[in-house]
């Protein structure tokens, strides 16, 4: 009984031992901390694997809203970020956490809503308008409310609009503190109005009733960013491979990657590192 | 109804493909589940019993606090882990953020007082019965402990299954410490969230349902483990 016992123990130990040891083989890689929009709309197991086949250098995504992005690579667990809310970036490296933000790409936020459209925002002659006309309808509004790139942009959207939220939240502005995808669930469900960015829009399948009903307004121009996490401020990043990842994105190689991604023949990114 | 049907439908072809990303995501979620719970069954039994059988001040508080730890919210240990783990925490040194080693701590974690707290009522109710016996053998109460371990050993099966149940149904915790890496620290749970948030819900639910499958897969094969082993050595 004794002796079955200790071999059981010994089992376990063992089988322990060997699969705590089999995880970490492969050392060439770099943390890049993403937005959901790259992630969820598949651009990156389009153009991952261009970039590890030429390099060898594995890259692995975690995808979050763009504050959380930023505060992961602050705390120094990412070597690059590739996000889009171009203040916030400028901040990230002002405060000198990142070396240097590269542009990359661009596409542009759409307003979502029920095909029916109670507010009338598909007659507005441009994207200030549609909110208020939304406002002025009090039709529900499906906020991401999680710091990411998309909200900030919602929310400076709303001030240009001179629309005042704090009345509004918790009666028709609903904030719902997710991603794009489960905020778009919630607004699909609820037959509400949302911003959502094209990328995940187009790659989103649960649609219900919702539809485009505005897009094409300048102010809904969607910029993103590339930034290698400062080694001086975080001395275990990457710097190498990360750099190589920042250059290749925006070389006329990754850049024409880019520009390939389509889904259903849409292109759903616009390189423009070149300005 | 549409839906729950061409969830179905995805689940059957996708297991019938044997679609390799996926068995590759599959057989991440059981290692990194078995492993937690090979961990949190070590530490956990021993504890329970300690806990049922010793003599010690602060032991109905320590009952208390394991009990209570039972509800554990799996997004807490996330965090906890998470920060424990991160760069800037007091073991970023050991660079094991986003590893499937860190889903396996953070899991250990989780289900350790699961498995210690009903493995503690089982020492203990047995303890009660064999107290005097046991004694009166002269047993100390470490040996006692070990004896009620052993002897109880087939209930305390069910509170394994228990802490298993729990490892591989969470998603909060291996989010965090994991970040859903593709390829590299996917599992099942975070992979149908995934799904479910890129609107996809037939194939999250397929994803679902070949999970449910999966534990109950373990559920029986564990069972009959327990037949076997029963009828051999009980």
């Amino acid at each position: 009984m004794v002796l079955e016992r200790r071999s059981l123990l010994a089992l376990a130990l063992g089988v322990t031992m060997l699969t705590a040891a089999g995880v970490r083989a492969q050392d060439r890689f770099i943390v890049v901390a993403s937005t959901t929009s790259t992630e969820q709309s598949g651009l990156f197991k389009h153009l991952l694997p261009r970039f590890e086949k030429k390099t060898g250098v594995q890259v692995r995504v975690v995808a979050l809203g763009t504050g959380q992005a930023l505060d992961m690579a602050r705390r120094g667990d990412a070597d690059v970020v590739f996000v889009h809310d171009p203040a916030a970036e400028e901040k990230f490296v002002a405060e000198g956490y990142g070396v240097k933000r590269f542009p990359v790409m661009y596409n542009d936020f759409v307003l979502v809503g029920p095909k029916s459209d109670p507010a009338k925002v598909a007659g507005a002659k441009e994207a200030l308008e549609a909110l208020r006309r939304i406002e002025a309808a009090r039709a529900p509004f499906v906020s991401r409310g999680d710091r990411s790139g998309t909200h900030a942009a919602e929310l400076r959207l709303w001030q240009a609009a001179g629309v005042d939220l704090n009345k509004a939240k918790g009666q028709w502005y609903r904030d719902t503190g997710s991603g794009m995808g489960p905020s778009l669930n919630t607004a699909a469900s609820m037959g509400a109005y949302i911003l959502s960015d094209r990328g995940t829009w187009l790659s989103f399948k649960n649609r219900g009733e919702l539809a485009i009903l505005f897009q094409g307004d300048a102010r809904l121009f969607n910029q993103y960013g590339v930034i290698l996490v400062n080694p001086v401020r975080h001395p275990h990043v990457k710097k190498e491979w990360g750099q190589q990842f920042v250059d290749w994105l925006v070389s006329p190689e990754g850049q024409q990657a880019i520009a390939d991604y389509k889904i259903g023949g849409e292109q759903l990114f616009f390189p423009n590192a070149r300005g | 109804m549409d839906t729950l049907s061409q969830s179905f439908v995805t689940a059957l072809a996708l297991v019938a493909s044997f679609d390799r990303e996926l068995s590759a995501i599959v057989l991440l979620s059981l290692k990194v589940s078995l492993t937690a719970v090979l961990i949190a069954t070590a530490v956990g039994l021993p504890l329970g019993a300690a806990i049922a059988v010793g003599r010690f001040r602060g032991q109905q508080t320590l009952t208390v606090i394991l009990n209570g730890l039972m509800g554990l919210p799996p997004v807490v240990v996330g965090l906890l882990v998470y920060l424990l783990l991160s760069r800037s925490g007091p073991l970023g040194e050991a660079d094991l953020l986003f590893t499937p080693t860190a889903m396996i701590v953070a899991q250990a974690i989780l289900i350790t007082p699961i498995i210690a707290s009903l493995g503690r009522q089982v020492v203990e109710d047995a303890w009660r019965e064999h107290k005097e016996q046991l004694r009166s053998l002269g047993a100390s109460d470490w040996r006692a402990a070990l004896t009620l371990l052993w002897d109880t050993r087939f209930s305390l099966f069910t509170a394994v299954l228990a802490g298993l149940g729990r490892a591989a149904a969470e998603v909060g915790a291996v989010m965090i410490v994991g970040g859903n890496i593709d390829g590299v620290t996917r599992v099942m749970t975070t992979t149908i969230a995934l799904e479910t948030s890129k609107g996809d819900l037939p194939l999250a639910l397929a994803l679902g349902l070949i999970l449910i499958a999966l534990v109950l897969l373990l559920n029986a094969a564990a069972y009959m483990t327990r037949q076997w082993a029963a009828r051999h050595y009980g």
